[in-house]
């Protein structure tokens, strides 16, 4: 065999190698979808979207207060968190030159890192110690804190995709400065933002650790910001470690509907981002 | 850029009226922007200062003492991190050996090897493993991953393995290796998007120049490209370390949660991160607060301090191609 036989040889085998390498990286997304749609799919029912919780040992019961928790921690995260992100990404966008852009920058990747068990702990000595009990809106600080820097990161690459045509035109028509950033180049960017924010909306609503530690869960329907309330991340935590095989079906069949909120809006975000800004871009 | 658009008028009082009118309505514009923009540092001071104050009945009692002490004992109030940290440095450690080849492996490949039709389909499927939340990585990793270890896995690595001390001993579910291998699962895809956004920012130039000189593709990764991303490449998998530290809800559920240091990795373990998730719920006594808010800061200053530095990595790569990967 020649020299240059063994060099192919060993590219082959290399590439061979990467592919062995893709192949067990997919795996595990496949395993987990497959387990909870095979241990969960059996378990949801209507009843399990519009009902209560059932004491342990009866069969039945649904999420409807872990849903609604879920869905209003989260909304007022965002309502915290978006518009924050969003100025904070506009400005990085806008002004790129300044010190404070590169500032914001860079701590906005660092805090992208944080674990979000010290976000919990932050807004717990924060809200829960003063008032001395669990609060859901502590929760959603601790989502909104997570939330703001990467919606910052995410608008910011947006709006740096607007061509800086359409920003001159609308300067040269005589637009001011804070005209033409909000009506033409937020505007134009503005369905890739959208579907930023989703995608870290998405991303914060699976979160559990923070929410051990501030809205905690709650057994029963609630609606009060103020107290404590159940959300699906919980329920799936709590009943996945509790002792009996009911809870462990009900954790499935919870993690399911978890899985497919989360999956539906990134998945959603990606392809309505990848359809306006695909293209040539990697 | 757009400054140099607006002409520049010598004298206020000469400027039409509304052209003067626009200009406080921009400055308003850009107060609020950059309140928006402020808002970010100002909140990492804030955790610093909360935190701080938080654990500092503890910080005056323990000082540093906290970082070597392996007593964790709230009914004595006694109070050491010593095995948490241990515990974490290793469950990421473990990971980090697991996941990193394989997350380069695919990287590599899709950037490099891999046919046009693939690259995306396959960086989305592996994308969407970082979307899944914490919370269903430890359901599955207690019901079905844990028992596929203990019954197949671990026997087979004591048998190959044992006569190292880390694979001896009595075979338990939850353990340290358990929890390393679903913390492997989880930061692969972090390393592989991001390792994959920088081998994308390696100019072409390289990789021709490389082909050109007779090299094989392979050769060409090994030589040109992967020596020109390196330090990115580093930034990425110290992006995973950082993720694998402060990963709470899987580990919790896979590690045992036990305070102690044992040498065989089929032994349960702890991690900063999962005494924080189990005892803030039920602890009682100020001191033990303060003692777990002390270890929440000790986790968030090596996790800042870990993802600068993996950020001005992967900053050094991106900057450095010019009009790399994204922004052509």
């Amino acid at each position: 065999m020649n020299r240059r036989t063994i060099r192919r040889a060993r590219s082959n085998i290399m590439v061979g190698l990467m592919i062995g390498a893709v192949i067990v990286a997919v795996l595990p997304l496949l395993f987990i979808l497959g387990s909870l749609i095979l241990r969960g799919a059996s378990s949801l029912s209507v009843a399990f979207f519009t009902r209560m919780p059932v004491p342990a040992g009866e069969t039945g019961g649904g999420v409807l207060h872990a849903i609604v928790g879920t869905l209003l921690i989260v909304g007022v995260a965002a309502l915290m968190g978006v518009p924050i992100g969003m100025g904070a990404g506009l400005h990085a966008a806008e002004y790129p030159g300044s010190k404070l852009s590169w500032t914001a920058r860079f701590v906005a990747d660092v805090m992208n890192g944080t674990p979000s068990i010290v976000v919990g702990v932050f807004a717990y000595t924060l809200v829960v110690a003063p008032q001395k009990h669990y609060s859901a809106f502590a929760g959603s600080l601790a989502l909104a804190v997570l939330m703001v820097p990467m919606i910052m990161r995410s608008t910011e690459e947006l709006i740096k995709l607007v061509p800086n045509s359409l920003r001159e035109a609308a300067l040269a028509l005589g637009y001011a400065r804070w005209r033409t950033s909000l009506t033409i180049v937020l505007r134009t960017a503005l369905p890739g933002i959208v579907t930023g924010s989703l995608l870290a909306i998405a991303r914060v609503a699976g979160e559990t650790a923070p929410l051990l530690l501030t809205a905690l869960g709650n057994q029963y329907f609630s609606v009060d910001l103020n107290g404590p309330m159940e959300t699906l991340p919980h329920v799936v935590y709590k009943y996945a470690t509790g002792p009996y095989e009911e809870w462990h079906q009900f954790a499935w069949a919870a993690a399911l509907v978890l899985i497919m909120v989360v999956l539906v809006l990134s998945i959603a975000a990606r392809i309505a981002t990848r359809q306006r800004f695909g293209g040539a871009r990697g | 850029m757009a400054t140099s658009v607006a002409p520049t008028i010598p004298d206020r009082a000469a400027r039409p009226r509304s052209l003067a009118g626009t200009s406080r309505r921009d400055q308003l514009f850009r107060a609020i922007l950059t309140a928006c923009a402020l808002a970010i540092p100002i909140l990492l001071v804030m955790l610093l200062v909360v935190l701080v104050r938080g654990a500092d009945p503890a910080i005056r009692k323990f000082g540093f003492h906290f970082i070597v002490d392996s007593v964790w004992d709230p009914i004595a109030g006694k109070f050491g991190a010593f095995p948490l940290i241990v515990g974490t440095l290793l469950t990421s450690l473990i990971a980090l050996i697991v996941a990193v080849p394989l997350s380069l492996g695919v990287a590599i490949y899709l950037t490099e090897f891999a046919p046009e039709i693939v690259r995306k389909p396959i960086a989305m499927t592996i994308e969407l493993l970082a979307a899944i939340p914490s919370v269903v990585y430890g359901l599955w990793g207690v019901f079905v991953l844990m028992p596929i270890l203990r019954t197949a896995v671990f026997p087979f690595l004591r048998t190959v393995l044992g006569f190292l001390p880390f694979f001896q001993g009595v075979i338990y579910g939850p353990s340290v290796l358990a929890a390393s291998m679903i913390l492997a699962i989880m930061i692969m895809p972090f390393i592989m998007s991001v390792s994959r956004e920088v081998l994308l920012a390696v100019p072409n130039s390289q990789r021709e120049a490389a082909l050109a000189l007779g090299a094989t593709r392979w050769e060409a990764v090994r030589t040109a490209i992967v020596p020109y991303a390196r330090s990115g490449i580093l930034g990425a998998v110290i992006l995973g370390l950082g993720r694998a530290l402060g990963e709470t809800m899987a580990v919790t559920m896979l590690i045992g949660n036990r305070h102690e240091i044992v040498a065989s990795l089929f032994a349960p373990g702890y991690t900063m991160a999962a005494v924080i998730a189990n005892e803030f719920a039920e602890a009682q006594d100020r001191l033990h607060f303060a003692a777990m808010t002390y270890v929440a800061l000790v986790l968030f200053l090596v996790t800042v301090l870990i993802n600068a530095a993996a950020r001005l990595m992967i900053w050094r790569v991106s900057r450095g191609a010019g009009s790399g990967g994204k922004e052509l």
